[in-house]
């Protein structure tokens, strides 16, 4: 039997200079196209949950309407590659993206908000599909989409905004995978709802997000519903309390929105009406966006 | 990744890729002592795993275009979900670059989704070498000396 050959090798850090393929350095020239991007952006807000079905893409598609109908320059970014609504609910199905050397032009939606999601991207009905060999394809799936994340911060010609909003789909991996991506948000959002399920999971999130160091604010969705006598708010939820959760968690809760069936009817069409209106639902996302444009990066951040 | 040749300690140096379009990748390193060469094969897990990434073995040969990752690897795209470029945006600068009927019409069978990025690769390229009309020919010489397999 051959006996090893033994001798001595130098290792990856003893051997000074960069890559032969410069991989290292192509993945560096991404990640300063996105700083570089970003830099014309005044506010990143994310809003993400954990738990899927709270209603993060309709506090998205509200939010930046209401942002933007009191006068901010508002994008959305849905990360939801997977289960798009951002293009339906802000009214831009259809649109299509410019193609120009400096980046893709976003449609404008309602109220101008600028949007991007793989909505404008897909034929109608057809799920993500990335090319590639059928078999393994977990290995490579994430870096995949990742990279398509990374494309929509990165290669949107957004122009100056004061607020872009990023459609976190549920997974508290999702959320990880963000914070990575982006770092921190100048504000991250939690959506829940008042059900003790829901609470579990969002727990687990901002058990996540407390670990990267990030802040983030609670919002309750679904927060009961509109009598028909239009006199008070009856509970959707029986097991679950939103305020005690925020409590919890040590975590500011920015917004209780109660559940409204014409509101959620005209987002899906979209025509999300943000505060538009007195309803209970309007008056809790005008509250919504009033702490929004006062937290640290907004138009009217406290000092 | 580095690779190192034994013999002589040095860093051995990205020499060429060929992409035979089978999901496979073949890249070729030499080292610049003693000339030897190696070459690193992968199979079509491994080369998606790396093209995921963004990046390109070897190092890049044309600036990475916005949504190239998106475009190219994602199946059941719109036929119909960029606008063409206009012109100004394809004639930057003071040389301007037009196409033959030949190769426009080569152009033309492009899928939609992609076709503005490789029309915006085949006229920087043209530019940079003072081509004032792009042909098949020379989107073939660009296709070699780019590496732009597939395109």
């Amino acid at each position: 039997m051959r006996s090893p050959r033994r001798r001595s090798v130098r290792g990856y850090a003893d051997v000074a200079g960069p890559t032969a393929s410069g991989i290292v350095e192509q993945v560096e020239q991404q990640r300063q196209r996105l700083e570089a991007r970003l830099a014309s952006v005044g506010t990143v807000v994310a809003i993400a949950s954990g738990k899927g079905g709270v209603g993060k893409s309709a506090v998205t598609a509200n939010l930046a309407v209401t942002l933007a109908r009191r006068g901010a320059r508002v994008g959305v970014v849905d990360a939801d590659l997977n289960g798009p609504s951002q293009g339906h609910m802000l009214g831009v199905l259809g649109q299509r993206l410019g193609d120009r050397a400096d980046g893709m032009t976003p449609p404008e939606g309602v109220a101008g908000v600028k949007v991007v999601s793989t909505e404008l991207i897909l034929e109608e009905g057809m799920p993500v599909r990335w090319q590639g060999p059928r078999t393994d394809r977990f290995v490579w799936q994430g870096l995949s989409e990742a990279a398509a994340l990374r494309e929509f911060l990165s290669d949107v010609t957004w122009g100056e905004l004061d607020y872009l909003l990023v459609d976190i789909p549920p997974g508290t991996d999702k959320i990880g995978r963000f914070l990575d991506l982006v770092g921190a948000p100048d504000q991250l959002l939690l959506v829940t709802v008042p059900s003790r399920v829901a609470g579990a999971v969002v727990t687990r999130s901002a058990a996540q997000i407390e670990e990267a160091g990030v802040a983030c604010a609670l919002v309750g969705n679904m927060c009961g519903y509109l009598s028909e006598d239009g006199e008070a708010i009856l509970p959707l939820f029986t097991d679950g309390d939103v305020e005690e959760l925020a409590r919890s968690l040590g975590l500011d809760l920015w917004a209780e929105i109660p559940f409204d069936p014409a509101f959620g009817a005209a987002t899906d069409g979209g025509s999300p009406p943000g505060s538009e209106g007195s309803s209970p639902t309007a008056l809790a996302l005008d509250r919504l966006s009033e702490r929004v444009e006062h937290a640290p990066g907004g138009r009217n951040a406290d000092p | 990744m580095k690779f190192l040749c034994l013999e002589c300690d040095e860093v051995m140096a990205f020499a060429e890729r060929e992409i035979p379009g089978d999901g496979t990748l073949t890249a070729v390193f030499a080292c610049g002592a003693c000339g030897r060469e190696m070459a690193l094969l992968t199979n079509p897990m491994e080369t998606r795993l790396v093209t995921s990434l963004g990046v390109e073995i070897g190092g890049r040969t044309v600036p990475e275009q916005p949504f190239q990752q998106t475009r190219t690897n994602l199946d059941g795209a719109r036929e119909d979900a960029f606008a063409e470029p206009d012109e100004g945006d394809s004639a930057r600068g003071t040389s301007r670059v037009t196409w033959s009927t030949e190769a426009s019409d080569r152009l033309g069978r492009v899928p939609s989704f992609v076709r503005g990025m490789v029309k915006r690769i085949y006229t920087e390229y043209a530019r940079e070498r003072g081509i004032v009309v792009v042909t098949p020919a020379v989107m073939d010489q660009a296709r070699t000396d780019l590496g732009l397999e597939g395109m």
